[in-house]
């Protein structure tokens, strides 16, 4: 039973903890991409989609993380050769997300889904209690650990994860000493769109292997609010990622078990939470302050 | 390297250049046109090796164009540039690194959340460690005289000390050519000093730099030759130590340089104080701003009282509390003619009588993409009320578009449109019509900072002549600002801002830049700083 | 090739006025090969998207349809014109559908729980609770953003979900009716508690178009006319510049949520006891969002959101109408909005920046060498 929750609360954390990541890494590079909702939307669909017609769920992640790399350049080019507002934009990227991801997930509607199998770690996955949880679990969970890993050596350890936090830190002076500004954030653009993608496929299909409209239910938000609660900061973001993961496994627990408490109050907990957690993490301005990219969501036109 | 060189001051230059083979920099019919405006028309520049070249021209000449286009930054229009005898298309500042030029920039291209060592590592265009170059960094600044921890977070720096960086960061590329824009504009005289010791030993060392300033003094006491730009265009060559400072203005400007008349005040000690600050503090509002500690300062009617200090020392913190901007605790700690106004907002302290101009043009001091009018509303919907403002708050377009109609001919305006955007005006026309806003309410009190910061000659004479007219017909008048020549040329007293703490004003008859300077460097007054042994 | 923006020394006015008609132009080609791509006739699909609602105009028989018009648009329009002051001050309230699912709750509590209390001071109560409803909600998170610096666009959406949530609860639990064979939804208003028909002989519009209008003309003055219209845009662009103008950002935080608040709560109680005429598990198609998009292609101005609402709500009615005649699912109509507002974005460039395609860096050296 323990174990068995502790395995779900992995679940929900992964497609949390991937989106996050991504958005991690966009809004380190300066830009703030509020399309994750959209994009993550779109990696479900398609994921789902894709799978369904081939009977591969590897293809059907591909594919998401492609249709969401793809997806992250409109907001690109709209935020970054055009110089459109970015609040505005991530939030048209999310409201076309979910209106696609309707329209072109409507035949999916009720249809059985294919779910991704778990990778058994031969011997290690038959240890007591810990074997099941660290080393039978399905493999995009590994791959989000390892994208952790991946993007805090990144950053804090390669000259390029030096650059791109200077591009973040202050724009006009990573311009003038001739770094390529708008190309590094395109790239950053698309990784998070890629992640956010792979986020929404686990969705559909490891978590609730199928399609319903909507499926996300606001995961791209409270992604984007785990990355303010870890200042900016990867392992920090695995931390509240798996906080949230057991917000939410928790109060279906307890609905399951009927304490008395209204469901719907109960699922609206994880919403709460992030509230919660937002205001206690920007009470302290001082560190928001220092924490926050310099260049976040400011227009940047460079001048030739 | 150079002859016949034949200057009529004040009008039409000719100059005649005989090149040799040596040269380093040969810059040919360089164009940069931005829109409609050429910021820089068809300039001719050349650098010999281990020369120090001035590049001398107001606010607005090109000077900073010019420049970009050299380090790669900005893509000339037409023209060519010669570097080492051979044609060289500068695409971007890593090929201009490749080529050997290295800059220092004004406003310095720095990253406050990094380490020095991580700036310097961005410009480095190698994989090396970090590590490797902090020590690299570390050794080359100790042997210039430029001490720095490589490890140090730059938002914790002071300007000198980012400048340092800066500079280091670009010996670290070894660089035949150095640029550096403006380099003195935010040092004390003292550190000026140690920065022309380096440069003059980096020449000797057989480099060349390229030295834009527009401080004559320095110029004539540094520099070999001088390239003189006015309105986009070259005015002429010249050895600067065979020019007067006048001549080099006349150069500069084109004509005559309206010089501020000052007459003296009399009776001061009578007058009343209309500006009271006492014992003014404040903790830092964000991590990057200086406490203010226990301020004392009082203006009499009448006079003009500077405040010199080196940016980034609590100006900008002085401002916001005087002001109004942020509130004091204490009511007292700010009184405007007579009363207590700390506890005040801006539009109380105004409606006092004080008016305020803050550093910031745009986006402080004026709303960018608003109109002029709109613009004069900003600062005087308080004080105004009764004329701007109709029945419930609605706003009299025509009797603030006339208002501002005077102002803009009173402080002669010049400007594209009948009522232009802010942002669509020249940092001069904008800071004339922004003192004007404030003028035309003949305020009792008014706190300006950084009067004539990126202001051409003729506006800035104009600004502060008309900041002088305003004392001696009865208002006290405090300036903020990092010119001391501008301090000089219109202060009554010079008080000094330094790690958030003020000086007490010395009288403009005692005060010189030596000891002014002493005091922006952080020394007590009377007490001479021990130099700083290094290893 | 590559883009380049020039930045114009004036806003452009011609590109002020035209770059909504050009972003809607630019949906009918992308939606035209959309629909092509579904393997519909682009023509015919639009055809029943934006010109078979407005048959009305000149058919009495459909004179209905405009009424439906009205109808829908009543909300967009009421949230639209709250959102553009809030935008306008540069605070982004994104949880307008949840101010207008509390309004609706909140404006429902008489009829509801009261249904004895029958008279006509009913509706006025209703329509001002709604209001307060909406307002209070919003208020949270203007309080949370001036208070702690909660970033409002995460709080304000999170919100939404607790709404619906909340919703949820009430109409399967305590607000359930109890003569309603277990049906998740209240008891049916009464007489007193209906928002009437404007013209009730021709069709179904009631006077939530009425308030639209008139809250459009309202803000419309404020936001051109008055100081604090200022004061909102003054923040809105520049806040450094308002503070030194002696403006409160974080009064003005307070004043656009509520504003805009007060109107999502009148738009939801106005769609429930005019519209609907009870309470359900879902009150609205996502107007609050799709609020968003005519704000936006309302240039943020409210008589340009009057006709933007007009647009949108008539992408619904499309949805509809072409759902019955071609068979094209209604889920359409949201990628269609979707595509609105990123045109129109997109297309607000042209106000502030001329665009130049550049051709390719060699090309560009030659013709510099040319010029030499």
């Amino acid at each position: 039973m323990f174990e068995s929750i502790l395995i779900t609360i992995a679940t929900a954390a992964t497609p949390l903890l991937i989106a996050s990541i991504g958005e991690l890494v966009v809004e380190r590079s300066g830009v703030l991409n509020l399309g994750v909702e959209g994009m993550m939307v779109m990696g479900a669909v398609t994921g789902f989609g894709v799978t369904l017609a081939t009977g591969s769920p590897w293809l059907g992640i591909f594919a998401a993380i492609a249709v969401g790399a793809l997806f992250s350049l409109l907001f690109g080019f709209l935020t970054l050769t055009l110089v459109t507002n970015q609040v505005a934009t991530g939030l048209a990227l999310t409201l076309l997300g979910l209106g696609l991801s309707g329209m072109l997930g409507e035949g999916f509607v009720g249809q059985p889904g294919i779910k991704l199998g778990n990778l058994y770690i031969p011997y290690l996955s038959d240890l007591p209690v810990i074997g099941r949880l660290i080393f039978g679990q399905d493999p995009v969970f590994y791959l989000s650990v390892l994208l952790t890993v991946a993007v805090a050596w990144f950053l804090f350890r390669t000259r390029a994860g030096l650059t791109l936090r200077s591009v973040g830190d202050n724009h006009g002076s990573a311009h003038a000493l001739g770094i390529n500004v708008i190309g590094i954030r395109y790239l950053a653009v698309m990784f998070g769109g890629a992640c956010a993608g792979l986020a929404g496929a686990y969705l559909s299909l490891v978590y609730t292997p199928q399609w319903i409209e909507n499926m996300t239910a606001g995961r791209g938000w409270i992604a984007l609010a785990l990355v303010v609660f870890a200042s900016w900061r990867p392992w920090r973001v695995l931390a509240g990622a798996y906080l949230f993961g057991a917000v939410s496994i928790g109060q279906l627990h307890a609905q399951a078990l009927g304490i008395g408490v209204p469901s719907q109050l109960l699922s609206s907990l994880p919403y709460l939470a992030t509230i919660v957690v937002l205001v206690l993490i920007s009470r302290n301005r001082r560190l928001t302050m220092v924490n926050t990219p310099a260049s976040l969501g400011r227009p940047f036109v460079p001048d030739r | 390297m150079l002859s016949g060189t034949k200057i009529k001051m004040g009008g039409v230059v000719t100059a005649t250049l005989e090149t040799e083979g040596g040269n380093l920099l040969e810059v040919r019919g360089l164009t940069k046109i931005f829109g409609t405006l050429k910021a820089c028309d068809n300039v001719d520049l050349t650098v010999g090796r281990g020369e120090i070249h001035a590049l001398l021209g107001e606010n607005g000449a090109g000077k900073s164009t010019l420049v970009k286009m050299l380090f790669g930054s900005l893509e000339p229009n037409a023209g060519e540039i010669r570097w080492n005898g051979q044609v060289e298309r500068i695409s971007s500042p890593g090929a201009a690194r490749k080529l050997g030029i290295g800059m220092v920039f004004q406003h310095f291209s720095l990253f406050d959340a990094l380490t020095a060592a991580e700036n310097i590592a961005l410009s480095l265009d190698d994989d090396t460690p970090i590590a490797t170059i902090a020590a690299k960094a570390k050794a080359l600044s100790y042997s210039y005289g430029l001490p720095l921890d490589p490890y140090s977070l730059v938002g914790d720096l002071s300007v000198g000390e980012r400048q340092r960086i800066e500079i280091i960061r670009c010996l670290l590329q070894t660089p035949q050519l150095i640029i550096l824009d403006e380099p003195t504009s935010v040092l004390t005289p003292q550190e000026a000093d140690r920065l022309f010791e380096t440069l003059e030993r980096l020449r000797a060392e057989g480099k060349s730099i390229l030295y834009i300033s527009h401080r004559l003094e320095e110029v004539k006491r540094m520099c070999d030759r001088a390239t003189v730009l006015r309105h986009g265009k070259v005015v002429g060559h010249c050895d600067p130590r065979k020019e007067t400072a006048s001549s080099l203005a006349r150069m500069m400007v084109g004509n005559e340089v309206q010089a501020v008349v000052r007459d003296p005040v009399q009776g001061m000690d009578k007058a009343a104080a209309l500006l009271e600050v006492r014992n003014l503090s404040r903790t830092p509002a964000t991590p990057f701003s200086i406490p203010l500690r226990n301020i004392n300062l009082s203006a009499r009617a009448g006079e003009v009282i500077g405040i010199a200090g080196v940016a980034g020392n609590g100006q900008g913190e002085f401002f916001e509390a005087v002001s109004g901007e942020v509130l004091q605790h204490d009511a007292a700690s700010v009184r405007i003619r007579g009363k207590d106004a700390g506890r005040l907002t801006i539009s109380g302290r105004r409606l006092l009588g004080a008016a305020f101009v803050p550093e910031e043009r745009l986006g402080h001091g004026a709303a960018p993409r608003m109109r002029l009018s709109e613009n004069l509303l900003l600062s005087r919907h308080a004080t105004d009320r009764k004329a701007f403002l109709g029945t419930g708050g609605t706003v009299q377009t025509r009797a603030i578009a006339s208002a501002a109609q005077r102002i803009i001919e009173i402080m002669d305006v010049r400007k594209s449109a009948p009522d232009p955007e802010a942002a669509a005006l020249s940092g001069g026309n904008l800071q004339k019509f922004i003192i004007g806003r404030e003028l035309d309410r003949r305020p009792a009190v008014m706190v300006v900072n950084q009067p004539t910061w990126g202001v051409d000659a003729g506006a800035a004479a104009r600004i502060r002549q008309a900041l002088i007219e305003l004392a001696r017909s009865g208002s006290a008048v405090v300036i903020i600002s990092q010119d001391l020549d501008e301090l000089f040329e219109i202060s009554d007293s010079i008080a000094v801002m330094h790690n958030g703490e003020l000086s007490k004003p010395l009288p403009i008859a005692e005060a010189t830049f030596e000891k002014v300077g002493l005091l922006m460097g952080g020394a007590e007054p009377g007490h001479v700083e021990p130099v700083t042994e290094l290893a | 090739m590559r883009i380049e923006l020039v930045k114009r020394p004036q806003h452009s006015a011609l590109f002020s006025a035209l770059s909504p008609f050009i972003a809607l132009g630019l949906t009918l080609i992308a939606g035209a090969i959309m629909f092509s791509l579904l393997g519909k006739n682009p023509l015919e699909a639009l055809y029943y998207y934006f010109v078979d609602p407005l048959t009305g105009l000149w058919d009495e028989n459909n004179r209905w349809q405009l009424h439906e018009l009205a109808v829908k648009a009543a909300p967009l329009i009421l949230i639209a014109v709250g959102l553009s002051v809030c935008f306008l001050s540069n605070n982004w309230n994104i949880g307008a559908e949840g101010q207008f699912t509390i309004g609706a709750i909140v404006g429902s509590i008489l009829p509801v729980m009261y249904p004895d209390l029958q008279s006509w001071i009913v509706l006025p109560l209703m329509l001002l609770m709604g209001m307060i409803g909406g307002a209070a909600y919003a208020s949270v998170p203007a309080y949370l953003k001036a208070r702690f610096n909660t970033n409002e666009i995460l709080t304000s959406l999170m919100l939404v979900y607790v709404a619906q949530l909340f919703l949820d609860w009430l109409v399967r639990g305590p607000w359930r009716n109890p003569g309603g064979m277990n049906f998740p939804e209240t008891r049916n208003f009464h007489e007193y508690a209906i928002l009437p028909e404007v013209w009730s002989s021709s069709g179904r519009a009631h006077w939530g178009f009425v308030f639209a209008l008139v809250a459009a003309v309202a803000a419309w003055f404020m936001l051109s006319r008055t100081l604090r219209g200022f004061e909102v845009k003054v923040l809105g662009q520049s806040p450094r510049a308002g503070r030194f103008a002696g403006f409160s950002a974080s009064k003005m935080v307070f004043f656009a949520f509520i504003v805009s608040g007060a109107l999502a709560g009148l738009a939801g109680i106005s769609e429930v006891s005019g519209a609907i005429g009870q309470l359900r598990p879902t009150i609205s198609p996502g107007y609050g969002f799709a609020a968003i998009i005519v704000a936006f292609l309302g240039r943020l101005n409210p008589l340009g959101i009057v006709a933007a609402g007009l647009i949108l709500a008539l992408s619904y009615l499309g949805g509809e109408a072409a759902q019955i005649s071609i068979g094209v699912s209604d889920k359409v109509v949201r990628a269609f909005q979707g595509m609105i507002l990123f045109f129109v974005l997109a297309c607000d460039t042209l106000i502030h920046y001329r665009v130049r395609f550049v051709g390719a860096p060699a090309a560009k050296a030659a013709e510099v060498s040319q010029n030499v």
